[in-house]
């Protein structure tokens, strides 16, 4: 019984970190449809704050987080203004190929200032070690993982339930032109929730710092996962992606302990399976 | 492009004809024997590297199939070929023939789930299965070698007469006559009313049924053909360099390619082409660089082509040239 928990509330914590990852890119794809292959590089940018901010000036780990916020809020938004409404229009493979070049140059320049090795972990003694509830380990740093996500969570549907904000949100997913018919903002609407999006995934970056590591193929190997929880969630959908993350997360922990041979990769195959049987993600509505 | 009394039929009659510039191309493909003997392995990684960006116009190009895992067939169409050649079946075209076979079958199943998705999920279902083939690569130990690459490939002479040389002249003469049948039957292909549904395909995918031409159909065949191509461009680089890494199969070579594509022009047949040769010879002049800083070029590459020039460089110079010429497109 012990091992079961373990995993499932492993797998739960790891979940948690994917959903930060990947919930700014669902509400962002939800509502302009477009693709944002740099995601994961804004979440590379919060870790590497994080860990500069920590090595290099002794900033304490808590007080690191927010920085890493604002710095991806910051430079997205920045992108945001200059590239990426250019090509709100145009198709698919264009939104592709420019974001996924913003990707490699993001990585190119990761290695190029510090370096490619792995950073050292950031996380200060009081969230090390474990602590034993019923006779099962449980890492205080996972503990912290997880009260961090859900906090995250109920203020996220909070915000988009009850605040004017939210509602223009979720009105331009439900429909974008009847939105703008409506005399709602959208652009307007989207940079904020982009900024704030590409800052959940910065946070997200300095949190996985300790669960995953960080060098500078971060940008591209999260990008998978993050994208298989939104496409897997539905495009627009906190909970589609509180859902997926949950699921994604439990079922890598799951397949890497019990059948470590297929273990790599049993998330395409829980992803393909899921998209099969609904193309537009489980709580999706197109 | 069209006057208004022009009918499809003489539209694809008009396209089937052989424009100068092309005599020349292909000409000009000849050159590496007298200018550049020392780099006719690279020229012949180049026509593969061109064969398969070919594939990937395609689907790409003319179907609008954005696919991230393209390398899955490249890679299966390579292993096909070192496996049956380990096995004493090492004739090269006989390797060819399996490996198209293979790759189409595989192509043909796969087609069913991608001609189900669009947007972000067909994005994501087509990485998610390159990946998976490389998963599967990579631990099936037993049969590729995993990690250490395919041990033991023999590859036989070309016709039981051409031995595959250290220079490269058998290997660039045989990729380079492969690429060109492959060129015809795909010049044939996209000019035909095939060809020309799937372009409607790629514009609007719910219309197309509405004037008899099933899209899901039409797509599940075109992939099947891209898949094939793919595999005896992957066959064809098991032969003429006697190994097969992981490295045929992974997700960067399905970027790279789509980076070439893009760069050349998709959409267009020589795009591929003139995009693996600006891209391979770009590659293999900064090889002292860093793969970790070159690819901060690719990456401003894209931007500036994705930005500035929305067909690539082959959009960009046919509109040049329409330009001199005085032909104004519409």
């Amino acid at each position: 019984m012990g091992p079961i928990i373990g995993v499932l509330f492993d797998g739960f914590a790891y979940g948690m970190l994917l959903f930060l990852l990947s919930v700014g890119l669902s509400v962002t794809l939800g509502m302009m449809n477009f693709v944002n292959l740099a995601h994961c590089a804004f979440a590379m940018l919060g870790g590497y704050v994080t860990v500069t901010l920590v090595h290099r000036f002794g900033w304490p780990f808590l007080a690191t987080l927010p920085m890493a916020f604002i710095a991806a809020a910051m430079v997205s938004v920045l992108l945001e203004r200059t590239l990426y409404r250019k090509l709100y229009r145009a198709s698919d493979l264009d939104q592709v190929l420019l974001t996924i070049g913003l990707a490699f140059m993001s990585i190119a320049s990761a290695a190029y200032i510090f370096g490619t090795v792995l950073q050292p972990a950031v996380t200060p003694n009081w969230l090390r070690g474990s602590v034993v509830y019923f006779g099962i380990n449980f890492a205080v740093y996972r503990l912290f993982l997880v009260a961090v996500g859900l906090a995250v969570t109920v203020v996220l549907v909070l915000m988009l339930e009850y605040t004017r904000f939210g509602q223009q949100v979720r009105a331009a997913v439900d429909n974008q032109r009847m939105a703008r018919g409506l005399g709602i903002n959208v652009d307007g609407t989207f940079a904020v929730a982009f900024a704030l999006g590409s800052g959940l995934a910065g946070l997200g970056g300095a949190l996985a710092i300790e669960i995953v590591g960080l060098d500078p193929s971060f940008a591209l190997i999260y990008l998978v996962y993050v994208l298989i929880v939104v496409s897997v969630g539905g495009l627009g959908s906190i909970w589609g992606s509180f859902v997926a993350a949950v699921l994604i997360g439990i079922s890598d922990m799951a397949g890497k302990y019990y059948v470590p041979g297929i273990g790599a990769f049993m998330i395409y195959l829980v992803m393909i399976v899921l998209l099969m049987w609904r193309p537009q993600g489980l709580f999706g509505k197109r | 492009m069209s006057a208004p009394s022009l009918t499809p039929h003489s539209y694809l009659q008009r396209q089937v004809r052989w424009h100068p510039l092309e005599y020349l191309f292909w000409l000009a493909t000849i050159l590496p024997f007298f200018v550049f003997p020392n780099y006719l392995s690279l020229a012949s990684q180049i026509a593969i590297t061109a064969l398969f960006a070919l594939s990937l116009d395609l689907i790409l190009g003319y179907a609008g199939i954005v696919s991230l895992g393209h390398a899955a067939f490249f890679g299966v169409g390579a292993y096909t070929a070192g496996i049956i050649s380990k096995h004493g079946y090492g004739d090269p075209l006989f390797g060819l023939l399996v490996a198209a076979l293979i790759t189409g079958v595989f192509g043909l199943a796969t087609s069913f789930i991608v001609a189900r998705f669009k947007h972000l999920a067909l994005i994501m279902i087509t990485l998610g299965l390159g990946i998976l083939v490389h998963e599967l690569a990579n631990s099936a130990h037993w049969l590729t070698g995993g990690a250490d690459g395919l041990q033991g490939i023999r590859i036989g002479k070309l016709l039981g007469i051409y031995e595959f040389d250290l220079w490269g002249r058998t290997a660039y003469i045989y990729s380079l006559v492969v690429l060109f049948l492959v060129f015809l039957m795909v010049r044939r292909l996209t000019n035909s009313p095939f060809g020309l549904a799937l372009r409607g395909i790629r514009e609007n995918s719910v219309r197309m049924p509405a004037i008899g031409a099933p899209s899901a159909a039409h797509i599940r065949k075109v992939y099947t053909m891209s898949a094939a191509i793919a595999g005896i461009a992957g066959a064809l680089l098991a032969q003429t360099t006697s190994t097969v890494s992981l490295g045929v199969i992974d997700f960067q070579r399905s970027a790279d390619v789509l980076v070439m594509l893009v760069l050349g022009g998709a959409g267009m047949l020589y795009g591929g082409l003139i995009g693996a040769i600006i891209f391979m010879v770009a590659r293999d002049q900064f090889s002292g660089i860093n793969p970790q800083y070159w690819y901060f070029w690719i990456g401003l590459l894209l931007v500036a082509v994705v930005m500035l020039l929305p067909n690539g460089i082959l959009g960009g110079l046919s509109h040049l040239y329409r330009m001199l010429t005085g032909r104004r497109s519409t």
